[in-house]
């Protein structure tokens, strides 16, 4: 996990799903406003969710919960997730830290940082991943190393494609040695499922970091971003540290790693079903006319 | 020896001494023959990794190693020991060039991780530690992994996976350092030491939860005070490792390390 920026971008960007249940609920009319962070305007949220979470002034990717995402890349009522029930480890004995899961758990709704099944896009199935920053600022330990492993493997069983949108700040603190470990294990699951042929794509979001840059996020055969992300292998504040002088501006964007070669496409939130939809499509043998 | 008492964290201070034995120190000793040679083919010979052929009798190696200053002036030529991209490109490099020639591979791990700076980022220091994951998982040739001294982050097992990993009674293996792990989880990077007995980064604890294999003992507790007799256990290992490991038929070999770190 890297940086405090990611925490600090998060409390004005966040659509804490939970929270505006609760405020539907309620007559307040101040929880149907959020503020961008970017160009500051007061947004309605029912105009923001109509856009993809994008705002309509500025452009501005908001993140996404996985449960908003999964409604916004699958066809209505084809996702099926996994139903694995995989316990949660405490390798280092921390003392609060499955409370603190069960804690999240209850607050998000979620079962742990990343949401996996299979679904369609246009009626084509895939295997689909979503991290969610919302639990533990989608940090990989075993539990998300496992399921994006099963995911991967899923796959190949299926000979399905699989995407995996990622957004993480990296291995968990808290499971120490155990998380880095997720990364050779995802990392080794892309291997078998390229050597069979399948195709990956992963889509970076805001944030994307460490263990999770450095695993199965750029292992992808397409990898896409969306604009403006975060994305990188060591924090800002570590590397600024490391080498004493400021970052140019708009490092580790996802305009800078197009730049640099190390992502294929940005693609802007409205368009990502079908542009994933597309590349599905381009992926199915040489002649469409054989299948 | 009576062994009394060592804590995490003066295991910590002996792995990071300032003359504790490097991976070179190790390879001269280990290698009946040793050639180094370089370059990534794409940017740079990055010297925070050394790369190499060596043998041991008649057994030829791929020699891969994270490698340390031994004063300040060594330090800034290796960069600290702290890899960027272009040396994790030039170790898989020399790992696909194992795997072409049939040679075992052993990479010694001594890191304090892979280097943050901005060429770093710009160069993909992500992706580089990625595909090597990715590729070292299915090597069709045997890799036996030392961690020597600092075992830290990405940046350590971007050359760590191994069909065994070893490690020296006093090495330390860890997501991040101490100090970046108390920095992060408690915001204070002062309680380096509280992290260290938390973080399980010592041989023995990492041998309880199966991160690596087998621990080997230092000379008189430490491995500075007698470096041939350190380097000759783990020849004495490396030799049995491989003999062990050419037994398997190679399908075996890399589907055995699948599942090694599969049940990670």
């Amino acid at each position: 996990m890297v940086i405090d920026k990611i925490k600090k971008r998060i409390e004005y960007d966040n659509e804490n799903d939970v929270q505006e249940n609760e405020e539907h609920r309620s007559d307040i009319p101040v929880g149907k406003w959020v503020k961008c962070s970017k160009c500051k305007q007061i947004l309605y949220k029912e105009d923001l969710h109509k856009n993809f979470s994008v705002c309509p002034n500025c452009g501005n990717h908001f993140r996404l919960s996985s449960r908003r995402r999964v409604s916004q890349i699958i066809d209505e009522g084809t996702f099926e997730e996994f139903d694995l029930k995989i316990d949660a480890d405490n390798p280092l004995k921390m003392d609060d830290y499955i409370k603190k899961l069960q804690t999240l758990r209850e607050k998000t709704g979620l079962d742990e940082a990343v949401k996996c099944g299979i679904g369609k896009i246009n009626s084509e199935e895939v295997v689909l991943c979503v991290m969610d920053s919302n639990f533990l600022m989608g940090s990989m330990g075993k539990v998300v190393g496992e399921k994006i492993t099963y995911s991967i493997e899923k796959a190949i069983e299926l000979k399905l494609p699989i995407i995996i949108f990622c957004a993480s700040g990296g291995a968990r603190m808290q499971e120490g040695i155990v998380s880095l470990m997720q990364m050779a294990k995802t990392s080794a699951a892309v291997k078998k499922l390229n050597k069979e042929g399948n195709l990956y794509i992963s889509v970076l979001t805001d944030p994307t970091y460490g263990g999770v840059t450095a695993s199965f996020a750029t292992l992808g055969d397409i990898i896409l971003a969306e604009p403006n992300a975060m994305i990188g292998f060591a924090g800002q504040r570590v590397i600024k540290q490391t080498i004493g002088q400021d970052l140019p501006e708009g490092f580790q964007t996802s305009e800078f790693l197009l730049e640099h070669g190390f992502i294929d496409k940005i693609v802007n939130r409205k368009d990502m079903k079908e542009t994933l939809y597309k590349l599905i499509l381009l992926h199915k043998g040489g002649n469409r006319d054989a299948e | 020896m009576p062994s009394k008492k060592i804590t995490a964290w003066e295991r910590v201070m002996i792995a990071r001494e300032a003359d504790r034995p490097t991976a070179l120190d190790y390879i001269d000793n280990i290698f009946d023959e040793f050639m180094e040679l370089h370059g990534d083919r794409y940017f740079k010979d990055d010297k925070s990794i050394v790369c190499g052929l060596g043998r041991i009798g008649r057994q030829n190696y791929t020699i891969i190693g994270e490698q340390k200053g031994r004063n300040t002036k060594e330090n800034i030529e290796r960069n600290f020991g702290m890899p960027n991209p272009e040396a994790y490109r030039k170790a898989l490099r020399f790992m696909k060039q194992a795997e072409k020639f049939s040679r075992p591979v052993v990479t010694f791990i001594d890191t304090k991780g892979a280097y943050p700076g901005l060429g770093a980022e710009e160069r993909g220091q992500g992706e580089a530690i990625a595909k090597n994951l990715m590729e070292m998982s299915d090597l069709k040739v045997p890799i036996i992994a030392i961690v020597i001294g600092e075992g830290s982050s990405g940046g350590a097992l971007a050359i760590g996976v191994g069909d065994r990993v070893l490690m020296l009674e006093n090495a330390i293996y860890s997501i991040l350092s101490p100090e970046g792990y108390a920095s992060i989880l408690w915001k204070d990077s002062s309680r380096a030491e509280e992290a260290a007995e938390k973080m399980k980064l010592t041989a023995k604890d990492l041998l309880k939860l199966g991160v690596i294999d087998e621990v080997l003992k230092e000379p008189n507790g430490n491995a500075k005070t007698d470096i041939e007799k350190m380097s000759e256990t783990m020849k004495k290992k490396i030799v049995s490792i491989t003999k062990e490991l050419q037994e398997l038929d190679v399908n075996e070999l890399v589907e055995n390390r699948y599942q090694k770190f599969r049940n990670m």
